[in-house]
């Protein structure tokens, strides 16, 4: 695209044929041939690179960087550090497991004070609440009722409120006077520091995360097994058919895939509501009775299902573009050396369609384990995935810092399998219709 | 494909058996987008054939959803249907003004995206990019990360650089938190598209317009240009598809009035889902029809355009 040609292989090879006897070749300006060469490389080098830099630059600073400050939220809680300095500095002078004696309690009386005068009472609640369930109303009325209290402060705040001497509720403190913690990871995982500062397991029924990783994990791996199933004898057809007629029956996967997402789940939700179109139909036909309709939505089956038809292009587009590329004489060839149709399909056609199972499962397996919307919508409590987890405690429940967690556990998960795809497919090969 | 003369009897079978089968899929495609046009035209408030309906009755058919896309949240749905009905339908329609906005989003946000990824595309497939793999990886990452991260992070981002209170000349813009971000999910199909297009190309043809004395900007504009337009314009449709049907950025990042259509028919869904939300389906699908359309000829017209033989 440039004027002069940087890289003339012909310049360069008479260059270095030349050079051996009569000494370094040379341009008219004197300067050698290698090192205008080089300059010239690295120029078209640059202006190649200037193209693509103000498209980064914006990527990167309406994508990464926020993502970035995301992550960051789920090592960084500063809340309590910020607002309590005497409980802080009493934690930094004592080493880990010392009991809090009455200097702690007058520290800790000293930042209750100080809590009514900044108002940050709920703040540094909450940030202790998020470890210690119920222990928020705590702090707001430790402050409301601080300036009243005499000394001995233990004995004084024992009295307001027993939990003030709970063992546990120290060593929140403690893990929270540091602004950097790895607890929400831990709480991601279901495990908790105890009293002592061991990492345990969380208590049997608030063990949830866990179960929601497996449960989308095994959720997106149905799925890419469904898409891959019903994705495998339509590419194979359109691979199959002449051009002209597999053009049009492409159609039919294209207009799915250029449908708005919330169309296709308004879509499903019409058909599998117990008054919907499907269950109408099973019992016009007598197949259930009219009080036996079965409930398919709002439950792990309405994501399966909706989810499957959604990636499904995802899946058709590479396989059907490996496949129109496989040559048909190799199976005729089979055939023809006695081969009989399956022997010849699973010897010789279905292993050169491997690379297009690889990229579609990939891709499909990516964009499931983060979707939010459709289950969002027709799962319920039991269909429901990580993302939606993430939105929860992002809008409900506001414990940001462990949706962040969630979140970089979900992004490395992630990032892992996109890079995977890079190594194994090529990103440069994702195509689109 | 046609089945050989020495098929077996069980291979016939087999043979019919998987066209079925094939059928079949295709309708669990397509049945699901079709199903909605025609409940749309419900008379009653029921998201299932009516008896009525299945009798071809034309009682069981109307327009009354449709209406209701006008009239909800008009101020005086009533009144006669002259110029100053349809002025009140323009000002105060929910359903037009989510519509309104989706297009002013879409459009920026399109712009955006297709200018700065051409631009990008054309340097990327230069062969002496360098780093090409890593800065490709990272352009098309927007479309791998998941959207809840995404719109999570923004809502952050955007609350601490109080990016709603941006401002030129006294003026703040209004949606640009979210058309930026709706620039950064289309980027990927921009990308892959028009690098796509830029494949096929035959560099000869630069050259040859340089060897003709042009310079190059000539030959960017008289050459280069009007080869990948279709590829181009191509993209530009992915992305403004990729705004227009986006909804969970609008959720977390987007004030409470501005409401675009995707929205709109998410809090349809959620609260009192009525008919009119397919009537908005189907002509969602409508659309998405002409965009495919229009994409199709252009891949035509690019593959002739380049010399490939057309499908």
């Amino acid at each position: 695209m440039s004027t002069q040609t940087p890289a003339d292989p012909h310049v360069a090879v008479v260059a270095t044929a030349g050079g051996v006897e009569d000494g370094p070749l040379v341009m008219a300006d004197g300067t050698s041939l290698k090192q205008a060469l080089r300059k010239s490389q690295s120029r078209a080098r640059r202006r190649a690179f200037l193209l693509v830099l103000p498209l980064l630059a914006f990527v990167v600073l309406t994508f990464i960087v926020p993502i970035g400050q995301l992550l960051k939220r789920s090592v960084y809680s500063p809340n309590f550090h910020e607002n309590m300095p005497a409980l802080v500095a009493w934690f930094d002078a004592s080493p880990p497991g010392t009991v809090p004696d009455e200097s702690a309690y007058a520290a800790l009386v000293a930042d209750l004070r100080l809590l009514k005068k900044t108002k940050k009472a709920g703040l540094v609640g909450t940030r202790v609440n998020y470890e210690l369930p119920g222990s928020r109303s705590l702090f707001t009325k430790g402050a409301r009722k601080a300036e009243k209290l005499e000394p001995p402060y233990r004995e004084a705040l024992l009295k307001l409120d027993p939990r003030w001497g709970d063992p546990a509720l120290w060593q929140v403190m403690r893990s929270a006077a540091s602004p950097y913690t790895m607890n929400f990871y831990l709480a991601a995982v279901d495990l908790k520091r105890d009293s002592d500062g061991s990492i345990v397991r969380v208590e049997e029924n608030r063990r949830v995360y866990l179960m929601l990783f497996g449960r989308t994990l095994a959720l997106s791996l149905l799925i890419t097994f469904l898409a891959l199933v019903l994705a495998y004898p339509i590419a194979h057809l359109l691979a199959t058919l002449p051009l002209r007629k597999s053009n049009l029956l492409m159609i039919l996967v294209l207009l799915p895939f250029w449908t708005s997402l919330l169309v296709r789940t308004t879509s499903w939700m019409v058909l599998l509501q117990s008054q919907g179109v499907i269950n109408d139909a099973l019992v016009a036909l007598g197949i259930i009775g009219d009080d036996g309709r079965i409930q398919m939505m709002y439950n792990k089956i309405g994501t399966v299902i909706a989810m499957t038809h959604i990636l499904l292009p995802f899946m058709v587009l590479p396989l059907y573009s490996v496949m129109r590329t496989i040559n048909p004489s190799y199976v005729r060839a089979a055939r023809n050396l006695g081969a009989t149709s399956w022997t010849a399909f699973r010897r010789i056609y279905f292993p050169q369609t491997v690379p297009g199972i690889g990229a579609g499962a990939l891709l499909v397996f990516i964009l499931a384990v983060g979707y939010y919307i459709t289950p969002a919508l027709v799962g319920g409590s039991d269909g429901t995935l990580i993302s939606n987890l993430i939105a929860f405690h992002i809008q409900k429940s506001l414990n940001w810092s462990l949706a962040a967690a969630l979140a970089a556990l979900l992004l490395a998960g992630i990032l892992v399998l996109y890079w995977l795809y890079d190594r194994l497919v090529g990103i440069d090969n994702l195509k689109l219709g | 494909m046609a089945l050989p003369n020495y098929a077996s009897p069980l291979e016939r079978i087999w043979h019919y058996a998987y066209l079925v089968i094939c059928a079949l899929i295709f309708l669990f495609l397509i049945a699901p987008i079709l199903v909605v046009i025609p409940l749309s035209f419900n008379a009653e408030p029921y998201f299932t054939f009516t008896p009525r309906m299945l009798a071809l009755d034309p009682e069981g058919y109307s327009l009354r959803w449709y209406d209701k896309l006008l009239t909800f949240g008009m101020q005086n749905p009533d009144a006669p249907r002259d110029l100053s009905w349809w002025a009140d339908v323009w000002e105060n329609s929910k359903w037009v003004n989510a519509a309104k906005n989706s297009f002013i989003i879409g459009i920026f946000a399109t712009i955006l995206a297709t200018g700065f990824g051409t631009l990008a595309a054309l340097g990327l497939s230069r062969p002496e990019m360098p780093f090409r793999r890593a800065i490709m990886a990272i352009l098309i990452s927007p479309m791998i990360v998941p959207i809840i991260i995404t719109a999570t992070g923004l809502f952050f981002f955007y609350s601490s650089i109080k990016i709603s209170h941006w401002s030129i000349f006294g003026w703040e813009i209004p949606y640009l938190g979210i058309i930026l971000a709706h620039a950064t999910l289309g980027i990927p199909f921009v990308i892959i598209t028009v690098t796509a297009t830029l494949v096929g190309f035959d560099q000869s043809l630069n050259r040859a317009a340089a060897n003709l004395g042009a310079d190059p900007r000539t030959t960017f504009f008289r050459i280069t240009m009007p080869l990948i337009l279709p590829g181009v314009i191509s993209g530009a449709l992915f992305a403004f598809v990729t705004s227009f049907d986006e909804v969970v950025v609008v959720l977390f990042v987007g004030a409470l009035d501005e409401q675009t259509i995707p929205r709109q028919m998410w809090n349809g869904i959620r609260e009192q889902i009525s008919p009119a939300i397919l009537s908005v389906a189907t002509i969602l699908v409508v659309i998405s029809v002409a965009l495919l359309t229009t994409v199709e000829l252009l891949r035509r017209r690019s593959e002739r355009l380049r010399g490939v033989t057309p499908g």
